[in-house]
């Protein structure tokens, strides 16, 4: 059982199924009119009664300079609590379509040798911090969302919910990017999305742990996050992966055979948990 | 000493790489800046009832497509199975001319914001404006769009502008004397926002004209009359208010009325400008001097 291919990639099916429900929802939200989900990922509702909105680009809409109705701050309000409270940088590798694109770039990346440490262009993981800042300062400039306007995130999941344009071009951008550019480029880098969630999501109570006893320090997990400054302590300290910027894909968990991660749930009453704050 | 030096030089690396980063992110925000204002702006684009001026609405509009959502899934909508909401939402490079020629666009609509395209598909001014409440940000408010009725606040589609219908009187064949009321009779408020007015025909001598008028103040630019016109590019179609309507400034007073009449009130006359020939009194100045005799 434990070395069934559908076990091993237990995580990635679900995150697949998720995605996909989740844009499928949407569609048919658009062409049938389900109440479902309805909108897209900039601002929805379930079930037409529980707003959602994405709150990064509610504070861009703030930071241009406009008072907003009641609805996109509650929406605002429930998905950022949810990620930051519970969630983690989920978004990122479980609902965000974007990431479809790019781990299909990485795969292929990996896949067809291009994968090469000398090859790639070295961009630091602040960059998206710099990218958020700058989102912000432009908004206010411009009086206008600054990321909505070139955002490939909105333009992919806009676009095959209501008809895509020329936003294939924005999409197939960060795929080369991430194919040619750097490994984990767009997600790991540049995304201030990313950036974003990855600043509020630090107290969030889902949470990778490290058995350092179990550990063989074979490196797997590490070869294949995409985020793999967070895993300092594989085979040092038995402690959560509490940096923001883990975005709970669960790839670590399936890759070591040895046991030593697994997701765990922060605040519950636990024996040794040293948490580094 | 030598520590120092190093201590020095860390930090002049320390200064550089900081400038460095500045500098780039001015250089990618100025161009970022630069490709938003252009993007964001484009005048000529139709918004949905109740949207709120355009450069609000870019402000505020999360480009979630709720507004969209509600209109495609209305229920007046002719026909389920094809696309015919009114409203689209802006993909990137929508640019408006489809066919060369045929119709004025604007050169893009803002990326993920809602739209529409008269000549396609109008709006059809339903009754209870599903696609006002959904939006979630007031991009689209309400209040605009609501009258009171029995004391209590009722959503009214007549009372949206989002545009106003202008004849080309060049080409609008009911300027030729032909017979033609196509946009008059694709109307909602008929006779109201649009009416026709009867004038001899000076080149037959016995036929009327029938010409089609639109009344600014009255009219909703939800496009009925643009999609019925027989000619090959509308000789009416709708702008945006602001492009279409002029502005006439604060110092015309209609005598006429007795509302702007009350605006005279505590004013204390125009200041004039005296000038040797202004100094007698206009009777005085025409019956003095001999204005025929110019020698
Ligand atoms: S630590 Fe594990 S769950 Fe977190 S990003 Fe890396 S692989 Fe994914
Ligand atoms: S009022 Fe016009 S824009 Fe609104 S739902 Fe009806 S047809 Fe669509
Ligand atoms: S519902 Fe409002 S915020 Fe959403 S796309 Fe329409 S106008 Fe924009
Ligand atoms: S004149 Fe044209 S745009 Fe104006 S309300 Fe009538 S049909 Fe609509
Ligand atoms: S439908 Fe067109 S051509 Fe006919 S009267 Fe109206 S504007 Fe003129």
């Amino acid at each position: 059982m434990k070395n069934n291919i559908l076990y091993k990639h237990r995580f990635l099916i679900g995150r697949r199924i998720v995605q996909i429900s989740i844009l499928l929802l949407y569609i048919a939200g658009n062409i049938y009119g389900w109440k479902i989900l309805q909108g897209n990922l900039s601002s929805s509702k379930i079930l037409d009664v529980i707003p959602m909105a994405d709150p990064y680009a509610v504070l861009q809409l703030f930071v241009a300079g406009s008072l907003l109705a009641t609805d996109v701050l509650i929406g605002a309000l429930i998905v950022l609590l949810f990620y930051s409270l519970i969630g983690g940088r989920a978004f990122c590798s479980w609902v965000c379509p974007i990431n479809m694109v790019t781990d299909f770039a990485n795969w292929l990346r990996m896949k067809t040798g291009l994968h090469r440490e000398e090859w790639q262009l070295r961009i630091s993981r602040k960059t998206r911090y710099w990218v958020l800042g700058l989102s912000l300062v432009v908004s206010f400039i411009i009086a206008a969302p600054a990321f909505e306007f070139i955002s490939p995130i909105s333009m992919l999941h806009r676009g095959l919910i209501f008809g895509m344009g020329f936003g294939w071009v924005a999409v197939g951008g960060v795929f080369l990017f991430d194919l040619f550019v750097t490994k984990n480029g767009w997600c790991g880098h540049v995304c201030p999305l990313g950036g974003f969630y990855s600043l509020i999501t630090k107290p969030s109570a889902i949470r990778v742990k490290h058995d350092a006893d179990k550990c063989t320090l074979c490196m797997n997990c590490k070869n294949v996050c995409p985020e793999k400054q967070v895993l300092w302590m594989i085979g040092k300290e038995s402690v959560i992966v509490s940096s923001g910027e883990c975005i709970n894909c669960g790839r670590c968990i399936e890759v070591c055979n040895d046991d030593a991660l697994n997701f765990s749930f922060r605040y519950k009453p636990q024996k040794e948990e040293k948490e580094d704050a | 000493m030598a520590e120092s030096s190093k201590v020095d030089k860390g930090r002049r690396k320390f200064f550089i790489q900081i400038l460095q980063g500045l500098g780039l992110a001015a250089l990618g925000g100025s161009i970022w800046g630069g490709y938003v204002a252009e993007a964001k702006h484009d005048e000529i684009v139709l918004r949905p009832p109740g949207a709120v001026p355009e450069e609000e609405f870019i402000r505020k509009c999360i480009k979630c497509g709720l507004c969209v959502e509600a209109c495609k899934n209305r229920e007046n909508n002719p026909d389920e199975t094809k696309q015919t909401a009114t409203l689209r939402l802006a993909a990137p490079g929508d640019h408006r001319p489809k066919e060369e020629g045929k119709y004025i666009y604007p050169k893009e609509v803002p990326v993920g914001t809602p739209y529409f395209v008269p000549r396609e598909i109008p709006c059809y001014m339903c009754e209870d404006i599903p696609c006002v409440p959904p939006c979630p940000t007031g991009a689209l408010d309400p209040e605009l769009v609501s009258s009171v009725k029995d004391g209590k606040k009722v959503l009214d589609i007549n009372k949206a502008r989002m545009g106003v219908a202008v004849v080309d009187a060049e080409n609008c064949i009911a300027y030729w004397g032909l017979q033609c009321d196509a946009c008059y009779r694709a109307c909602p408020l008929i006779d109201e926002a649009i009416k026709l007015e009867l004038r001899r025909n000076p080149r037959t001598g016995r036929h009327a004209f029938l010409l089609p008028v639109v009344y600014p103040d009255v009219c909703t630019g939800c496009g009925l009359c643009e999609l019925a016109c027989v000619t090959e590019k509308p000789a009416i179609f709708v702008l945006p208010r602001n492009i279409a309507l002029g502005r006439v400034g604060k110092h015309y007073v209609k005598g006429w009325e007795k509302q702007d009449e009350q605006r005279l009130k505590g004013s204390k006359g125009i200041q004039k400008t005296i000038t040797p020939k202004s100094e007698k009194s206009p009777e005085e100045y025409l019956n003095v001097e001999d204005l025929l005799d110019e020698e």
